[in-house]
């Protein structure tokens, strides 16, 4: 198969990450391997898949997990099951920043690391101009009402060169300010926008936070936990309909 | 509702004994309801003469919360809601649904299954493609590539309705596989469209590739540098028509991608025609899979062994696929119930939209049009 | 006052050369007749051609094949309600459409239907029409202007560009025909409508083949800018539905927006028939010097009757192919009704003294009714122009071709 994701800058030459991160994911795959030449490719759980090229072997990429691999029940999102995801990468970012970086784990073949708010837009900007994570895909938050920081807000980055996604997690509090990071990636704009909209998570230095998705008069934010729809709809119809809602 | 002008924040209304007149600048709202905007979408256009000086665009009118329905369903009553996002391409929603939390499962579904979505998935994304043809074409004074569009891609609708009775949100696919065996005569019928489709599309070039209006109306017409197209984020055929050769399907095949050989059509400029182009390249792409596809569906199972009742375990996943319109993900989040913990849905078009600002800034309005269209957005899935 | 009518059967000029103002008026009357029937005809004609090209039929359900659809559109548009924004100003929204209707009237005063069927023939005949008509743009920037609302303003604006900019183009192109009516003996053009038809029988050749090329390439040229001048597609800016919504006439409802449609077909049955008149030979009917003598005069006189006996069987052809189902009946027998009104029709016109006199005007018709379908074709097949492009094809396309036509007519008319 060629060389199909190609990208503007130029791949990375050095050895990217130790595959060290990723125990047994990428050697044994379950992936349904069909070659393009096997007509009637059944799942063979022994067949290495090689499947696009420019993916090397990290603990990324495998579009499947391992395979003896089941996910325990664990206790909080991203338990047990994930493993220690530490690459180059993170050894790198570890010892320049510390306890900053915190836990970097793998869960299903996905890569993600939590970082301390403080370190935000550093090391989104040097995920961006170090490490070749070049296209933010995704910002979005995550709500925990009995955590003591109530809130995780994500950062979903893809790296054209490596081919490869990780996620940057960061834990708030209610009330507590992030960091913007339309500076580094324009398309943050609108992403933060609606994390604002949707959890009410400022966003410090955005050129125009405000709603996006609902009207400039709504009040709360429905994606927190404890945002009642049945209130809001009562309210709403009491105040509008001037009826009960009955609801 | 708050008051409409708020909206415009930076672009300041001015004094309302003011008219309009006594201003250089005209103001102008263009929606929600307007032909051309392909929904409800609302973009205030600052202008000098017919220069455009600035946009805003104002979106949520189509918001059904969709991500807090998510919340409140369980995994398996949730999959009908994806469809109403990009409803011109519902299976392809249903398909990153579907394959997400699969994931997070830790399944995977027979390859049987995996040949009939990607057949169904590619029909889908000619589907959409003719959508956007034909709008695109009408935005732009050219009214009857539209009906030749309408016209073939109802041949794929009736193909959908065949397969499982609906033909827009077809909620074609279920977590772990397939619901419906594919019925008599699907294949048969499926090869029947490529042979159909396939001068189709070449009289859709013919009407307007070497058109000359076309061209001079597309060509330098919000132009998107590659660059610019990975900072905002851009993806799918339009990030593709600046030179990026990237897609998901061959960078992180998922379903049975992996089996078909297929190009990944690429443009230099970055301009409206380019984009135009690509996306013609990419319908015939997609009946070469289809093409691949056909002939050798694997027998076997339709769905994998998945619990009556879906509980996957803590965690999270993110999973995104190639549709019609770019890069469309679902970041999963489950807490161990029956119910997702949050469904993050990442959504291509509302992500595409964005860059509708860099690129007609000093254009005419004319070329709003010409971008609005060429951006190829639903708005179901901007507001979601 | 019975002489008057009856010595005017046969003269030989205009009734308003020959001073009678009887028949002026019923000239008139016939002609604002025969344009409204020509408007509804080529509604209907337009969504069908438009709806073939489309793949889809048209109108299909007010009447057989939906002949009666544009009349329940004409009583749709009187019976809605007629709104007026509130901030417009009243006088010059009510004046905008009467001014650009009473324009695309106006012109027909001296458009010739034939050597004696025109209201009247003035010796500025070409420049009482190129007057007339751009007059129209200024009730176009009249509605634009009085809605006080963005999209008809912008609408407005770049209808009185478009306008004036393709006015220059056309211009030129008209004064080159004009020069070729003074290609004869005593070396006197003129100007009157009439006259230009009779030069170019008179030089037995029309003015579109006049200097090959150089009358086909000014014939372009007003073909290409009389499309921009009625503010069709590819040129309809103006009204360009995709970005202003409906362009100048946005604001108008019910009578007022059907003065507007009204006006914008008129204005195309004028502009063609000027195109008719200075490039096309008018009435005369095809090869007027190659196939003359009695026999050929015979067979050409007969294609008025031959042609409404064909629509006739036409309309029999499609009775016979109606559905057999009860529902329908009211529906063929109204179809066969029609097919033997245009039957009786063609008859008619067999009859020696009537197809004498009608003949002229076929021919007149047969030629607009070419350019009729062109605008259709146009709409069915391009793309918009966006307003630089059309400034540019207007300015740095059109314009010089004619003034470079124009020069070397003048020249070709000295030398030769």
């Amino acid at each position: 198969m060629p060389d199909e994701t190609k990208s503007p800058p130029p791949p990375p030459t050095g050895e990217p990450k130790g595959p060290a991160g990723a125990p047994n994911a990428p050697s044994v795959e379950p992936v349904p391997a069909k070659k393009p030449g096997d007509p009637a490719a059944t799942t063979d759980p022994a067949a290495p898949a090689a499947p696009p090229k420019p993916a090397p072997p990290t603990a990324a990429k495998p579009a499947e997990p391992a395979g003896g691999h089941t996910p325990a029940p664990p206790a909080k999102p991203a338990g047990p099951a994930a493993v220690a995801w530490d690459s180059e990468m993170v050894c790198k970012l570890k010892g320049q920043y510390g306890s900053g970086i915190g836990e970097a784990s793998t869960y299903l073949g996905q890569n993600y690391m939590v970082v301390d708010s403080s370190l935000i837009p550093e090391i989104l900007h040097v995920l961006r101009d170090q490490e070749e994570f070049d296209y933010c895909v995704d910002i979005t938050a995550l709500h925990y009402p009995q955590r003591e920081k109530q809130f995780d807000v994500i950062w979903i980055l893809y790296s054209f060169a490596r081919n490869q996604r990780i996620r940057v997690k960061t834990l708030i509090a209610d009330g507590e300010i992030v960091p913007s990071a339309v500076k580094i990636w324009p398309t943050a704009n609108w992403l933060e926008r609606e994390v604002y909209d949707m959890f009410g998570i400022r966003f410090d230095g955005h050129p125009d936070l405000k709603r996006i998705l609902l009207p400039d008069g709504w009040k709360g934010h429905p994606l927190r936990k404890d945002y009642g729809i049945i209130q809001q709809d009562n309210e709403w119809v009491q105040i509008n309909l001037g009826i009960e809602s009955g609801q | 509702m708050a008051d409409a002008t708020k909206n415009v924040s930076h672009l300041e209304l001015g004094d309302t004994d003011k008219t309009f007149l006594d201003s250089n600048e005209l103001i102008i709202n263009m929606g929600p309801q307007h032909p051309a905007t392909h929904g409800v979408l609302r973009v205030i256009l600052r202008l000098d003469g017919e220069k455009v000086l600035g946009t805003e665009c104002v979106i949520g009118y189509l918001h059904r919360g969709v991500e807090k329905i998510a919340e409140n369903r369980t995994y398996a009553m949730f999959n009908p809601y994806v469809d109403r996002m990009d409803y011109v391409a519902a299976v392809s929603n249903g398909l990153g649904y579907c394959e997400a939390v699969e994931k997070l499962l830790n399944l995977e579904a027979p390859p049987r299954a995996n040949y009939i979505r990607v057949i169904l998935t590619e029909l889908n994304r000619l589907a959409s493609h003719m959508l956007w043809l034909g709008t695109h074409a009408l935005d732009i004074g050219a009214i009857t590539p539209l009906f030749y569009t309408f016209r073939d891609r109802e041949e794929i609708l009736k193909i959908f309705e065949k397969y499982c009775g609906a033909r827009l949100t077809t909620h074609a696919f279920r977590i772990g596989g397939c619901l419906y065996e594919t019925y008599e005569g699907f294949e048969q019928d499926v090869t029947k469209f490529l042979k159909f489709v396939t001068p189709k599309i070449d009289e859709y070039e013919e009407l307007l590739t070497t058109n000359r209006i076309w061209v001079e109306r597309t060509r330098n017409v919000g132009m998107l540098s590659a660059k610019d197209c990975i900072a905002l984020g851009v993806t799918g055929p339009v990030l593709r028509a600046s030179g990026v050769k990237w897609d998901l399907r061959k960078a992180q095949p998922y379903a049975a991608y992996p089996d078909f050989e297929f190009e990944i059509p690429t443009g230099q400029n970055g301009d409206t025609y380019d984009r135009y182009l690509v996306r013609m390249q990419e319908m015939r792409q997609s009946l070469r899979i289809i093409e691949q596809a056909v002939g050798k569906i694997p027998e076997g199972p339709i769905m994998a062994k998945v619990p009556k009742v879906i509980k996957p375990p803590v965690g999270e996943i993110y999973h995104s696929i190639e549709a019609p319109k770019g890069e469309l993900g679902y970041f999963i989040v489950s807490d161990g119930s029956t119910q997702p913990y949050r469904v993050r849905v990442r959504p291509p078009s509302f992500v595409n939209l964005q860059a509708l600002e860099q690129m007609v800034r000093g254009q005419l309005v004319a070329d709003v049009i010409a971008v609005i269209g060429t951006l190829d957005i639903v708005l179901g899935e901007v507001d979601r | 006052m019975l002489d008057d009518v009856t010595s005017y059967l046969k003269s030989d000029t205009t009734p308003g050369q020959a001073g009678n103002f009887l028949w002026a008026f019923i000239y008139i009357l016939l002609i604002f007749l025969g344009l409204s029937v020509a408007v509804i005809a080529m509604n209907w004609l337009e969504r069908k051609i438009l709806a073939h090209m489309q793949v889809r039929l048209g109108p299909m359900r007010v009447g057989p094949h939906g002949l009666l659809q544009p009349i329940a559109d004409a009583i749709k548009l009187l019976i809605k309600e007629d709104i007026m924004p509130s901030e417009s100003d009243p006088f010059v929204f009510w004046t905008a459409p009467l001014i650009v209707v009473l324009t695309a009237f106006t012109v027909f005063i001296v458009v010739p239907f034939g050597p004696t069927h025109a209201v009247t023939d003035m010796n500025i005949g070409v420049l009482f029409m190129l007057g007339v008509s751009s007059l129209s743009v200024l009730g176009v920037v009249m509605a634009g202007w009085a809605s006080n609302s963005h999209y008809p303003l912008m609408g407005a604006l770049r209808s009185s560009a478009q306008m004036v900019s393709y006015e220059i183009a056309m211009g030129l192109a008209v004064i080159s025909a004009v020069l070729m009516t003074s290609l004869n003996q005593s070396g006197t053009g003129t100007l009157s409508m009439i006259g230009i038809v009779q030069a170019q029988e008179a030089q037995a050749t029309w003015f579109v083949f006049k200097f090959f090329p150089l009358g086909l390439i000014a014939f372009f040229v007003f073909a290409v800018a009389m499309v921009a001048e009625t503010n069709r597609a590819p040129f309809d800016l103006p009204e360009a539905e995709s970005e202003l919504t409906a362009g100048f006439h946005t604001e108008y409802s019910g009578f007022r927006w059907s003065l507007f449609f009204l006006a914008e077909y008129s204005a195309m049955i004028a502009v063609s028939s000027i195109a008719v008149t200075l490039w096309l030979g008018g009435w005369l009917h095809p090869f007027p010097h190659w196939l003359s003598g009695e026999t050929w005069d015979l067979v050409f006189s007969l294609f008025p009757g031959l042609t409404f006996v064909f629509l006739a069987g036409l309309t029999f052809y499609s009775v016979a192919r109606m559905p057999k189902h009860p529902y329908f009946r009211v529906q063929t027998m109204g179809l066969a009704g029609f097919g033997a009104v245009l039957g009786l029709i063609g008859l008619a016109l067999f009859a020696p003294p009537v197809r004498d006199r009608v003949q002229d005007i076929y021919w007149f018709a047969a030629k607009v009714a070419g350019f009729m379908y062109l605008y259709i074709w146009y709409r069915g097949t391009f793309p918009r122009y966006r307003f630089d492009q059309l400034m540019t094809v207007g300015w740095k396309i059109l314009l010089p071709i004619g003034l470079g036509v124009l020069i070397v007519t003048a020249i070709l008319g000295v030398v030769l």
